[in-house]
Order: C-alpha cells, then sequence, then structure tokens
C-alpha cells in the first residue's frame, strides 16, 4: 500500500510569522472570492466563473511549501492559486472585468489566469489538459539540470481521464519533479467522486507507477497538506520523483456561479456541516489560539488588511480601460497577423 | 407558289448566320418584300424579306439558332398549299444547326473548313425543342465572366449585343475579344477570299491611328446606331454670316458657318436636353452643359477638339476658341482634357464637296453630326422652283440612349433654328 | 547542393537545428532507439542522448502536452507523430493548449514548438491512417501550417519552423519521403513561412497544389502543355497558414483562370479558402468559376483501384484545367 495518512497536530515546526501568513492567505482567498461571487452578481464578471471557498487549506498549503522558482500549474478553479502564487490581486481582478490591467489583458478570463513572473502557469479549463502540460514543465526542470519542481493541481474527475495515465505514467517514467495535488471536493461537478471512480482512495492509483508515492490527507487542515507537499517537493527536488497527493476537501459553494450552493447532487444538511466542522479557516485560527500564536487582534488586523487588498482591487479593476478593439488581434502570433484585414474587414 | 426563305450568303465572308427574331409566325400573311425575319451574319444584322406573298407556312430554324447559309429557315405558301415535298427536299440537305453555340467546341483556332458547333449536329432540322435553346440576351439576365464583364466596361462594349460562347451562353473572355474586332475583320481574313493580294506598301500605324482604330472599332460593331438625315435651307445663314462679317471688318474677326452650326446645335440641344447624352451601362448621362466636339483632320488621322459651354458664350466667342483650338489640333498641340469628353460632335465634310455622309458614333458620346456641303440647287418654294443654297445633315445615334423620334425632333428644331437664324443673335 | 531524399532532408534540418539550439529536442514514439518508424531521426538518439531524442510511449495526448509544457518554460520542442492520422488524440494539446495560450495569457507565454509527421494519403493503409487533415489546423488561429512538397522545401520549411516562437503544424507527405531533390548544404539555408513558390510559368491557368499533389500537378501542367496547347502556372503555398496568397492572385490576374487541386477532403478544404480570397480579391480577373480538385468525399477505402479513383488524378486536373479554359 503506497498511501499513509498523516496527522498534523503540531505546527511543523514553522514560525510565527509564517503561520499567520498562511493564515493571511487563507482568509485573502475567502474575501477576494466572496468579493468575486458579489461582482459576479451585480454583472460586471461574466462566463464561467468557479470559486475556492472551502478549499483554501490545500492551495496555501501547497503553495507556500514552494520556492519562487518552482512551478504551479492548475485548472480552472485558479484564483486563488494565482493570488497566494503572488500575482497581484489587482490583475486578477481586472482580469475577472475583462480589463486590459488584467493577467492576460481581458482576454482569458477567469478561468485562464497566468503569471509568468511568478512561475504561475494558468489557469487551464479544459479538464485534463494540463497535466502533460505539467510533465512537460518537469521535463524541462531535468532538462536543464535545474532543481526546481512543478506542483500540479487537480480535480478528482481528472483521475479518470487518459491524459491522467498519460501523464502519471511518463512522470515516473523519465523521473519528472512533478508533484499532483488532486483536489477531492468530493463532487466532480455534480458526480459524486465514488459514482465515476472505481477506486476509494485516489491516493492509490499511484501504485501504478513504479517510484511515486501517494497520500490521502485532511485537505481541510492546511498544515497537513504544507506537511504533505513539503515531502514530496523534497522527494521531486532531491531525487526526481513525482507524488500523488490526494487532499480532501469540500467546496461550500456551487461548482459553478451558475450553479445553485448545494443541488440535487448534495443535501443541504452535507454543506452545512462541513461549513460548521470542517471549515478550513476555523480550524486553523483554532490550532493557531490553541498554540497562542494569534490573538483576536491579530485576526482583526488581518480582516482589516486584506479588505483593502480586495477592495483596492475592486477599485483598481473598475478603473483599468476595456480592451481597444485592435486588442482583439494581439498576442496570437509572435510577428502579429497579417490576415486580417484582408480576410476579416468588418472589425 | 410556295417559295423558299434561306439564309443568304450576305457578305464574302459569310458562313453561317444567327437567326434574331422572326418577325412573323407561322400562319401570319406575308407579303412580297415584307421582312419576315432578321439575321445576324459575321458583319451586321440584316433584315431577310419574303420573294413571294402567301402565309408562313413553316418556320424551320429557331430564333438564336445558328445555321450555316443555304439552310431552309421557312416556307412562304398559299394557305391550303402543299410544302412537303420542299420540306423533305430541306431534310435530305440534312444541314446542322447549332442553337446559341453553347456546345461550341473552342479550342484555339479551329480546324480550317470547319464551322465550330456545326458539324456535330445533335437534332434534325425540325423540330428544336425550345428548351435547348439559351435564352436569348434581349430578354433574361446577361450571363459574363467577371473578367468579360470588366473588359466590356472598359471597351465600352454592350454585354447585350455580345454573343457568348462559353457554358450556357456565358460570355468570356475570347467573346469580348471577338466582339472588339468584328467591326473590322482582320484583313488576313479578307485576303485569303480575295485570293492574291494587290501590291502595296506597308504604312505604319501611327499612334494617333491606332487609338482610332481601336476606339471607332467599339462604335459601329456594339453601339446600335440609327441615321437621320434632313436638309437645310442656308440662304439666310449665309446673310446673316454677310452681315455680321460686314460690321466685324475692322476687329479681324470672321464669323463662319461652322460657327454658326456651333451655335445653333447648342441651342437646340439646350431644347433637347435628352440629346445631350450618353449611355453608360447601367444607366445613361444626361449632361447638363454642351460641350461640341468638332472633327478636324489632321495629318495621320483625325481629332476632336471640344469647345465647352458652347450655349453660355456667343458667336463671337466661339468663333474666337474654336478656331483656337482646331489650329492647335493641327499641330497636335492638344492636351487630352481638350479633345476628351464631348457631349455632342459635329463633323463637317463640307469643305470636300460632299454632299452627305453618316459619321461614326465616337463613344461614350451617343450622337454626332455629320455636315455636308451647302450647295445651290432647284427647291420648290410655293409651287415655283427657286434656287436655294441647301446644306444636308445627318445625324447618328446611339439608340440604347436615344430615340428615333427624339432624333427627329432635334434635327427638326436644328433646321428651324438655322431656317431663322436671326433668333442666334439674341 | 546534394541530391537527396526528402527523408534525408528532414534528418539534415533537424540534426543542424539541434547543434545549433541545445533548447531543440525532439519527442515521439520510436524517436531514439528504434532510429524513427520513417527514419527521419536516423542517428540522432547517438549523437544528442535520450534526453534530447526522446522515446516516449504511446501517449499521444501526454507527450503533446509535454511538448506544451516545455515550451511554456523556454525550451523548442520538436514533436513528432508516427502519423497525424495519431495526433487525433492529442488535438487538445495542439489545439486548445498551443495555438491558444499566447492568446490566453495576453502574450506572456510563447510557445515555440514544432508538431511534425507524415500526413496525407498512404499505400492502401485505409480510411484512419490515410487522410490529409491539413484545413482542420490551418483552421486553427495561433497555428502556422507548413506542408512541403520537395526535400529542398522540406529541410528549408522546418529548419524554419523550428526556429519559430510559435506552433508549427508541419504535414510532411508520407509518400514524399523516398522523393529526391537539389538541397543545399548549406546550415543558414531557411525558406520563410507564408512564401508561396512557382513552381512552373505559364499563361493560361493557375493551378495550386501543396505537398504531394503538387507532383500530380506538375505532371498534368506537362500533358496540358503537350497535348491541349495550354500553358498552367502551378503554385505551391508551402505553408497555408500564414499562406501567401498575393503570389496566387498575381498568377490569376495573368492567367484568369483557377484549379485547385488537394488531398483533403472538399468541404471546407485548404482549396475552398483559396476560392474565397481570389473571388474576393480578383473577382474581376475571372473568366471562369474556380474549380477544385480534391480528395474524394469519402473515407479512404483499402483497394488499390478505389483508393485511386478517391485521390486526385493528374486526369482530373487536366479536365478541371481545360474546363476553366473552356476547352471541355
Amino acid at each position: 500500500m503506497a498511501t499513509r495518512t498523516t496527522e498534523s497536530d503540531e505546527l511543523l515546526g514553522l514560525a510565527r510569522d509564517q503561520l499567520v501568513e498562511m493564515l493571511r492567505w487563507m482568509i485573502l482567498g475567502r474575501r477576494f472570492e466572496e468579493k468575486t461571487a458579489e461582482m459576479y452578481q451585480v454583472g460586471e464578471i461574466g462566463g464561467f466563473c468557479h470559486l475556492y471557498i472551502g478549499q483554501e487549506a490545500v492551495a496555501v498549503g501547497a503553495i507556500t511549501a514552494l520556492r519562487p522558482d518552482d512551478y504551479v500549474i492548475t485548472a480552472y478553479r485558479d484564483h486563488v492559486h494565482a493570488l497566494v502564487r503572488r500575482m497581484d490581486p489587482n490583475a486578477i481582478m481586472a482580469e475577472l472585468l475583462g480589463r486590459v490591467g488584467g493577467g492576460s489583458k481581458g482576454k482569458g478570463g477567469s478561468m485562464h489566469l497566468f503569471d509568468r513572473s511568478n512561475n504561475f502557469l494558468g489557469g487551464h479549463a479544459i479538464v485534463g489538459g494540463h497535466l502533460p502540460i505539467a510533465i512537460g514543465v518537469g521535463y524541462a526542470i531535468r532538462y536543464r539540470d535545474s532543481d526546481a519542481v512543478c506542483v500540479c493541481f487537480l480535480g478528482d474527475s481528472v483521475a479518470n481521464i487518459g491524459a491522467f495515465n498519460e501523464s502519471l505514467n511518463m512522470a515516473a517514467l523519465f523521473r519528472l519533479p512533478v508533484v499532483f495535488v488532486i483536489e477531492n471536493n468530493q463532487y466532480g461537478m455534480g458526480t459524486a467522486v465514488h459514482r465515476a471512480a472505481a477506486i476509494r482512495n485516489l491516493a492509490d492509483r499511484a501504485c501504478a507507477y513504479d517510484g511515486m508515492q501517494g497520500w490521502t490527507i485532511d485537505g481541510m487542515d492546511v498544515l497537513e497538506v504544507r506537511k504533505a507537499v513539503e515531502v514530496a517537493v523534497e522527494r521531486a527536488r532531491t531525487h526526481k520523483l513525482p507524488s500523488l497527493i490526494e487532499a480532501n476537501c469540500y467546496r461550500f459553494v456551487g461548482h459553478s456561479m451558475s450553479d445553485p450552493n448545494y443541488g440535487h447532487y448534495r443535501t443541504k444538511e452535507e454543506v452545512r456541516r462541513y461549513k460548521l466542522e470542517e471549515d478550513p479557516i476555523k480550524r486553523f485560527i483554532e490550532t493557531l489560539k490553541k498554540h497562542s500564536m494569534i490573538g483576536e487582534g491579530d485576526l482583526t488586523r488581518i480582516e482589516h488588511e486584506v479588505k483593502a487588498i480586495v477592495d483596492g482591487s475592486v477599485e483598481s479593476a473598475k478603473q483599468s480601460p476595456l480592451p481597444q478593439p485592435e486588442d482583439l488581434y494581439s498576442d496570437i502570433y509572435a510577428g502579429g497577423y497579417a490576415d486580417v484585414q484582408r480576410r476579416d474587414p468588418w472589425r | 407558289m410556295a417559295t423558299r426563305i434561306v439564309m443568304s450568303k450576305l457578305s464574302p465572308t459569310m458562313e453561317e448566320g444567327r437567326i434574331l427574331q422572326w418577325l412573323k409566325k407561322e400562319g401570319d400573311p406575308v407579303e412580297s418584300g415584307e421582312v419576315v425575319l432578321e439575321v445576324e451574319t459575321d458583319k451586321a444584322n440584316m433584315e431577310v424579306e419574303a420573294m413571294g406573298s402567301g402565309v408562313l407556312k413553316r418556320i424551320l430554324v429557331p430564333e438564336d439558332a445558328t445555321v450555316p447559309t443555304g439552310t431552309l429557315l421557312g416556307v412562304v405558301a398559299a394557305e391550303d398549299e402543299d410544302i412537303s415535298a420542299i420540306l423533305a427536299e430541306a431534310e435530305a440537305v440534312a444541314t446542322g444547326i447549332s442553337v446559341g453555340r453553347a456546345d461550341a467546341k473552342p479550342g484555339t483556332v479551329p480546324p480550317s473548313g470547319a464551322i465550330p458547333g456545326v458539324a456535330a449536329a445533335p437534332h434534325p432540322a425540325t423540330p428544336l425543342e425550345p428548351a435547348a435553346v439559351p435564352p436569348p440576351h434581349d430578354g433574361g439576365r446577361i450571363k459574363a465572366s467577371p473578367l468579360a464583364r470588366r473588359m466590356a466596361e472598359e471597351r465600352g462594349i454592350a454585354l447585350r449585343l455580345v454573343r457568348g460562347t462559353g457554358p450556357a451562353g456565358r460570355i468570356i473572355k475570347r467573346d469580348i475579344e471577338a466582339a472588339a474586332t468584328t467591326g473590322t475583320p482582320a484583313f488576313g481574313e479578307v485576303g485569303t477570299e480575295l485570293g492574291p493580294e494587290p501590291p502595296y506598301e506597308r504604312v505604319e500605324l501611327s499612334q494617333l491611328r491606332k487609338a482610332i482604330a481601336r476606339n471607332l472599332v467599339q462604335s459601329l460593331g456594339p453601339v446600335p446606331h440609327f441615321f437621320l438625315t434632313a436638309e437645310i435651307d442656308m440662304g439666310r445663314v449665309l446673310e446673316l454670316r454677310a452681315e455680321l462679317n460686314k460690321s466685324l471688318q475692322d476687329t479681324g474677326l470672321k464669323i463662319g458657318v461652322n460657327e454658326i452650326l456651333l451655335k445653333t446645335a447648342a441651342q437646340a440641344l439646350l431644347e433637347h436636353p435628352d440629346m445631350n447624352v450618353a449611355f453608360a451601362g447601367d444607366h445613361i448621362r444626361r449632361f447638363t452643359r454642351v460641350d461640341i466636339g468638332i472633327a478636324v483632320a489632321i495629318d495621320d488621322g483625325l481629332i476632336t477638339p471640344v469647345l465647352r459651354d458652347v450655349a453660355a458664350k456667343g458667336l463671337r466667342q466661339i468663333s474666337v476658341e474654336s478656331r483656337e483650338l482646331i489650329a492647335r489640333a493641327r499641330e497636335k498641340k492638344l492636351a487630352p482634357e481638350e479633345y476628351q469628353g464631348a457631349t455632342f460632335t459635329i463633323s463637317n465634310l463640307g469643305m470636300y464637296d460632299i454632299d452627305e455622309f453618316t459619321a461614326v458614333i465616337n463613344p461614350p458620346a451617343a450622337t454626332i453630326l455629320a455636315v455636308g456641303a451647302t450647295q445651290e440647287k432647284p427647291v420648290v418654294v410655293n409651287g415655283t422652283i427657286e434656287i436655294r443654297s441647301r446644306m444636308r445633315v445627318t445625324l447618328s445615334c446611339d439608340h440604347r440612349a436615344v430615340d428615333g423620334a427624339m432624333g427627329a425632333e432635334f434635327l427638326a428644331t436644328l433646321k428651324r433654328m438655322l431656317e431663322n437664324p436671326l433668333r442666334l443673335v439674341l | 547542393m546534394a541530391v537527396i531524399t526528402y527523408r534525408e532532408a528532414l534528418n539534415q534540418a533537424l540534426r543542424e537545428e539541434m547543434r545549433r539550439d541545445p533548447d531543440v529536442f525532439l519527442v515521439g514514439e520510436e524517436v531514439g532507439a528504434y532510429q524513427g518508424a520513417y527514419k527521419i531521426s536516423q542517428g540522432l538518439l547517438e549523437e544528442f542522448g535520450e534526453w534530447r531524442v526522446r522515446d516516449v510511449p504511446i501517449a499521444e495526448l501526454g507527450f503533446t502536452g509535454l511538448g506544451v509544457g516545455a515550451a511554456m518554460v523556454g525550451l523548442r520542442p520538436v514533436i513528432e507523430f508516427m502519423t497525424w492520422s495519431f495526433a487525433l488524440l492529442a488535438v487538445d494539446g495542439i489545439v486548445n493548449a498551443a495555438a491558444k495560450l499566447r492568446y490566453m495569457s495576453g502574450g506572456q507565454f510563447k510557445i515555440p514548438i514544432t508538431f511534425r509527421g507524415p500526413s496525407g494519403a498512404a499505400n492502401q493503409l485505409a480510411a484512419t491512417h490515410s487522410q490529409a487533415l491539413d484545413a482542420w489546423y490551418a483552421h486553427i488561429p495561433g497555428l502556422k501550417v507548413v506542408a512541403p512538397a520537395t526535400a529542398r522545401d522540406a529541410k528549408g520549411l522546418l529548419k524554419t519552423a523550428i526556429r519559430d516562437d510559435d506552433p508549427v503544424v508541419f504535414l510532411e507527405g508520407e509518400l514524399l519521403y523516398a522523393t529526391k531533390d537539389d538541397v543545399p548544404e548549406d546550415e543558414s539555408f531557411l525558406i520563410p513561412l507564408g512564401a508561396s513558390d512557382i513552381k512552373r510559368s505559364g499563361n493560361d491557368v493557375t493551378i495550386v497544389a501543396h505537398s504531394r499533389p503538387l507532383h500530380t500537378a506538375l505532371k498534368a501542367a506537362e500533358i496540358l502543355q503537350e497535348q491541349h496547347g495550354i500553358s498552367a502556372e502551378v503554385i505551391d503555398p508551402r505553408t497555408l497558414r500564414p499562406m501567401d496568397i498575393d503570389t496566387i492572385l498575381e498568377s490569376v490576374g495573368k492567367t484568369n483562370r483557377c484549379v485547385i487541386v488537394e488531398e483533403g477532403w472538399p468541404v471546407c478544404g485548404i482549396g475552398a479558402q483559396i476560392v474565397d480570397d481570389i473571388q474576393r480579391e480578383a473577382f474581376d480577373e475571372l473568366d471562369a468559376p474556380i474549380l477544385r480538385v480534391t480528395g474524394a468525399d469519402t473515407p479512404q477505402p483499402y483497394a488499390r483501384n478505389l483508393e485511386q479513383i478517391a485521390l486526385p488524378q493528374a486526369d482530373h486536373i487536366i479536365t478541371a484545367a481545360r474546363r476553366v479554359c473552356y476547352q471541355e
């Protein structure tokens, strides 16, 4: 059996500053997404918009374990990964509002956030499509004899797609420094995991690949996520071995903004119970308080700081202009786009 | 007695002809000498007359069909006459018919002796399915390739008059090229008919001669001309001229008949604005100013300097300006804008003692007035013979823009004005 | 110059570019130890080692993405598909990732990747292995599509494709690998993308053809000249996206007639796009409708006789050319 469950009642030897910083990221992620929901409801944000509320421990626990020269790649529920990877919140909000100040100049939207300067490689909207890309990043790391690592987040449903096997197989075959983190929020859209995967623990799939290790962990415990990812990153960095972490978590909101918080596929009681008992932010605050790492004053200060960042991002985004019509044709080819005028003269 | 209507050889080079239109239908009474149909030859559209009287008993070749010369087209006979012998004879000849040349085999050059599209005769001479006949150009939409349309526009060729040899009668590039040269058959073509060529001296074409050739072949062929002739009494014009010149003696100015003609024509055009026009494909341009071209013979050709806004000018100004233009025309010192864009043209060959002639319209203009010599001749005036100075003029009109009555009314006005010229001085 | 095969020309191009730029590497099934399913990568593993000549499992979507990811972080991968028919399993990586990442990231990431492999009809391989999907890729903004017909073009264009900063779909003619041509040995020999090549001059009709049908078109042009007095100009666009339409327009301006040949299916094909360009920009130059000679609108059959009928033949081109010249 390649999986094990870790316990996390210690603070992993982290300094108080580091712990408060993690809490701060989680609260920023939560408030940012709440503001995003509001902006969506007032019509400032369009299209598909998938919120991360409830899953903050996974992105924060994993990404805070990384170095700046490591790489992060994820799927379409990507706002908080981008934030924690230090993408400018103003650029994220501007992108959501479709403004030129957005990370992709308003051409990517919610599902396609990118920040090259922070090695945040997106933001990929086709389920399973980014796993092969992640191993390519791992391949490039090895190609250049670097000791960087690529962390690839994926949803639970991706464990069933062909690209999952193709990618994990090659990651193990070529010994690529890639850490696959399954965010198992229990539902692939509305399909419960056990209705889609013929295996109890998705992490157990790691046993199909020599050299790969898998863990199923409590993804609502930020310190447990951090600890597991640290172990996996070390395996990758030092031994060029890939890992598969299954972080069990729960989203408190619908699959996307066009989906109710609970629907036919899960009960109101289930959602309420997770919120009451498993909220990763509440749990982390309790742990920190238990170890006297924070007081109410700290929380007030964090909330205050976070509110300023979130409100500021909206303000900044609204001031950013809409893209110009000519931006439609930029960023398609390196040398510009020659045939526009003759084949598409109407714009 | 039954008489045959046959595709006659109407020119030395004619080998086939196309039925443009039957003016009678089967059963219609026909008088001897009456026109019963129109055919298109390689040179022109001709009328075919009945050689006998009776009724048009049978039509054997439908409209738009092309047949070799000698083909029996129809039979005129008494209503109850038996014409089976004639029909049997025609069948025995078994002449091929090609319809609209839709099945023409183009190739680069047709094999000598063979007539494109005629050799293969899929149908007997009668009867022909009407469906097999492509719609004639005088009714339906004209099918032409985009290139052919452009070429036709550039060369001022009316597509309606061009026969398409492409699929379903589509007018294509080669048809426009052919149309551009049909006005003057290539010399070589004629030469073969004439046998050995007489001795000649080769005269190279000047650029001007080439331009004239190029432009005028686009006239008579594609432009449907008609001609109106009138004889005008010039007595009072000559008197007026004498009076005017006497009064101008000290100025050195002279007024000629030409200037009076220019002024009169301009006045007449003001009264008939529908004659001051050009045909422009999908519309007619009715000019709001009278600019008259004056045909001037020069060393190796002719040129038509244009006197602008003639109606607004007095005889004196017309005289000064036209003489100056003509002088420079003879010296070939005209700028293109000085010999282009006439709304009306006068060509006077009176100085050559020509009685009368017809002039070829210079596209895109719609009219040209050919002026003959003013001559003394006996004329019956109020029952007695008098010697009068008479001048014959012939107006050529583009029928696409101008109709016969319009031209006739214009010419009547011109005649009235010239015969009462004092008004011009007003 | 040396007379070499199309296969050798591609091998030279890869070798030269891999020597020139250490970021260039080759990935594909059987490219290494086997020396290439079609021997394009012969000898490369020995020279460059396994990290630069990477044999991968049969996992098209996986190794396509592997290339895209490596390109995102600055390498210049060359992805070999054993045939373009297998790339159907990797279309997400080519179309949704490679082609769009530059745009979706607002220009933050360039994707300098070359996807290459044999394409088009092959001898009796039947429906799944014998097809020309050129138009699929040419349809996609963000991709460049190249389809050389000669060894010379194959070398010059592959070298340019590898150096290009955008994803390039490089379609090699499966039945062209053994064809020979004079090919420059100079390592600086490059052919720019988006430049048509007039392979034969003529005055009466323009024939546009790329990849293997180019050779069919050239053969047809000979017969048209000798037997029908028609002088055909044969143009090879070489790059299908971006396509050098100007050269074709100029030719049609001269000949007033055009026949377009391709191996792919007729509906929404490459030729359909060329027809659109011509009718829009040279409408008044046309003396006849533009005709297309394409592969039959059927899956490719196995039986040799049916296969022949299904592919564009010189006879088809001759008939079409005579028809637009109003000889038929």
